[in-house]
């Protein structure tokens, strides 16, 4: 391939080969099937997840399970009530015809052609092969909305992960902005304090944490799930370690020229730091929307209930309505996959960058 | 008026002393470099008077107050630094404008007075541009332009042209001369390059690890330095030294280490006889001339057309560098004799490092 580098479509970097005019080279054999061994097994479980969000409840049980979403086809039938699954007869006298059925009892069904309804034909159950075809069941989907408070559920999600993320950039880039740029007496000490946390496992602080909230009458409120986890030691290393490559020189221009330190905060490092703080948007924001654990403790009411915590309210004790589960779990992912979409470039970003001139 | 003062200022940090009692008188309108080795407290003392490094005893005086106390932004002063230090984040437009926003400075005022500076220092084609896309001259034609838009009382500068190429530096250094002539503002500037401070300087303050070694206008300095570090700072190339002793006899007859004998003038300097001495001569003062009482062996010749350089040694080690205006014949491995006018002679105390030059 005639390429120069950097003027590659997508599909040309996607197909490249070492081999030439064609034929491939045995190193092109090897990483291609390694490549799509990864696409698969990355890929087929959310596959899998989506298609089988568009079964029905029966489908979805049928064994061996399909990989397309199939339905029974169902027709009218004049001068009664309902649809009615068409069957294709596979024995007996009626072999070929595609049959209705009507009803049917122990081991023999009843069943009409619809081209002729009035005729009842009786038929052994083994000689009849019901008729598919692909069809996706949107009402799993409907259903959220119609018997499920969806929207109510995708609120509380919503706003706990925005006001917990904009209340923890802030906490978090204002702590690394101190922890950076200024010199003060017991500064390691601090740091030291706020990393140190990291070694504390949440499980340990869980008890005492359910405490305080308790006491403070955040107990049944989203506040109660956002506000104790708005600072976190891994935030504040992450944008001190980024903020502490902003040259000093920048600050100390911005200080001759008039502004002050909280003018200093907003207007040079926020905006500089921004690589950094988009990570972190990111890592919180997945973070909030799938937390669960915090989130069970807190929140006891379902009008309180995260879509997590919907999504688990979902699995009974004796039986799991697995149609609704899987449409739930779909929308779950689906803001999370966009923000991750338009904001992951950041992430590169983010490491890559100095922040420097 | 904007005279700045120092007074016996100090700095420490915990016990290394930086900044070790320095007193200095700058005038309104002077533009006064402070010069010396890396290292010397020259930028810490700027930085100092900027208000952005706090003071361990002393005063600093701007006008008639008392700055100690007072924070950076208010003491009325403008600083471009080494690295310019511009908002990489904003246009060079918004770089400008964000000192005026500060103060509340009304929008058509701002827009004015960025337009002035602007023309004044040729950036106004660059407004919209963001730091990172201008070249190194034109990034700190912006960072002197953010000092000037802020008319402050006085200009400090750290080193600003140690970033640019040789000849891009040459251009600066004369607009900011002229810059100095047009505003007349007082200006402090800092430089590690001898060459920059005699260039540009009303008064050049010689630094030394935390002492004013020396200060005064440049030529004052070139032509009294006051002591050995200095005469061996300023000039280019720095002055040759040789140390020898004065005749126990003749307080005339000075001998060198290498045993040759040179006769000094009479009444310029204040040596003792017997005095251990350090004679100074600058190289474009040394001549290759055959009556010359030096002997000097000669190791390299740098030939640049207009002028020749010859580096060599004494017998005793002792190195020279001689600058003929012109070129030479003399090459790599010649003896020559050199002498020199005695009355370009400076003389030092060798224990002191002092100069001996009689007031």
């Amino acid at each position: 391939m005639a390429n120069t580098a950097g003027r590659m479509t997508l599909w040309q970097m996607l197909t490249a080969t070492r081999g030439k005019n064609g034929k491939l080279h045995w190193t092109d054999w090897v990483s291609y099937s390694y490549l799509i061994l990864g696409v698969f097994l990355m890929f087929f479980p959310v596959v899998w997840l989506v298609l089988s969000s568009f079964k029905t409840e029966a489908d979805l049980q049928r064994y061996p399970p399909t990989f397309l979403p199939y339905q029974q086809i169902t027709v009218e039938l004049p001068g009664m009530d309902g649809q009615f699954p068409l069957f294709e007869i596979t024995g007996g006298e009626h072999e070929g015809k595609t049959l209705a059925q009507l009803r049917r009892v122990g081991l023999v069904a009843q069943m009409v052609d619809p081209s002729n309804p009035d005729e009842r034909l009786r038929i052994d159950i083994a000689d009849r092969q019901p008729v598919q075809e692909v069809r996706l069941a949107v009402e799993n989907y409907t259903g959220l909305f119609e018997r499920f408070n969806f929207l109510r559920f995708f609120f509380n999600s919503t706003f706990i992960t925005v006001a917990a993320t904009l209340l923890m950039l802030l906490v978090n880039a204002m702590a690394a902005f101190a922890l950076s740029k200024y010199q003060f007496r017991g500064r390691t000490a601090v740091l030291l304090l706020v990393i140190g946390t990291l070694m504390i496992p949440q499980t340990v602080v869980l008890v005492p944490l359910f405490l305080i909230v308790t006491e403070m009458g955040m107990l049944n409120s989203l506040w109660g799930v956002i506000i104790p986890g708005a600072a976190t030691p891994t935030g504040v290393f992450l944008l001190r370690q980024y903020m502490i490559t902003i040259p000093d020189e920048i600050l100390d221009a911005a200080r001759m020229d008039k502004a002050s330190e909280w003018k200093i905060f907003w207007r040079i490092i926020v905006p500089l730091s921004a690589p950094a703080i988009a990570v972190l948007a990111i890592l919180a924001i997945m973070w909030r929307w799938n937390d669960f654990l915090w989130p069970l403790i807190v929140l006891t009411e379902s009008e309180n209930f995260t879509l997590q915590l919907a999504l688990n309210s979902f699995q009974g004790e004796l039986q799991t309505e697995w149609s609704s589960l899987l449409a739930m779990t779909v929308l779950t992912l689906l803001p999370i996959a966009l923000v991750f979409m338009f904001l992951q470039k950041y992430i590169a970003t983010g490491i890559a960058s100095t922040g420097g001139k | 008026m904007a005279n700045v003062e120092l007074k016996n200022l100090k700095k420490a940090y915990d016990e290394a002393e930086v900044i070790r009692g320095i007193d200095m008188q700058i005038e309104h309108g002077e533009f006064c470099v402070f010069v010396g080795p890396s290292g010397c407290g020259k930028s810490t003392l700027l930085r100092m008077i900027s208000g952005l490094e706090g003071i361990t005893s002393g005063d600093i005086v701007i006008g008639d107050d008392v700055v100690n106390a007072i924070a950076a932004a208010d003491r009325g002063l403008a600083m471009v630094f080494q690295s310019y230090a511009l908002y990489p984040h904003m246009t060079v437009r918004q770089n400008l404008s964000f000192g005026l926003e500060n103060i509340n400075t009304p929008r058509a005022e701002i827009t004015e007075k960025i337009k002035q500076v602007a023309a004044m220092l040729q950036i106004d084609q660059l407004l919209e541009r963001r730091p990172k896309d201008l070249s190194g001259g034109q990034r700190q034609r912006v960072a002197i332009g953010r000092a000037v838009v802020r008319e402050p009382r006085v200009f400090l500068f750290d080193e600003p042209l140690s970033n640019l190429d040789a000849e891009l530096r040459v251009g600066m250094r004369a607009e900011i001369s002229a810059l100095h002539k047009r505003l007349g503002n007082t200006m402090i500037y800092v430089t590690h390059d001898q060459v920059e401070a005699m260039t540009m300087a009303d008064k050049i303050a010689v630094l030394r690890l935390g002492v004013l070694e020396q200060f005064g206008r440049p030529l004052d300095l070139y032509n009294e330095p006051e002591n050995l570090f200095v005469a061996g700072f300023i000039g280019s190339p720095k002055m040759n030294f040789m140390t020898g002793s004065i005749d126990g006899a003749d307080r005339s007859l000075l001998t060198l280490d290498t045993g040759e004998e040179i006769r000094l003038p009479e009444g310029r300097f204040s040596h003792q006889v017997g005095q251990s001495v350090t004679l100074g001569v600058r190289p474009n003062e040394l001549q290759p001339t055959d009556e010359g009482v030096l002997h000097m062996e000669v190791a390299s010749v740098e030939q640049l057309g207009s002028d020749s350089y010859l580096y060599g040694a004494l017998g005793d080690g002792t190195r020279l560098t001689v600058h003929n205006p012109g070129q030479t014949r003399v090459g790599a491995g010649d003896q020559v004799r050199l002498g020199a006018d005695p009355g370009t002679f400076h003389l030092f105390d060798t224990a002191s490092t002092l100069t001996l030059r009689a007031s």
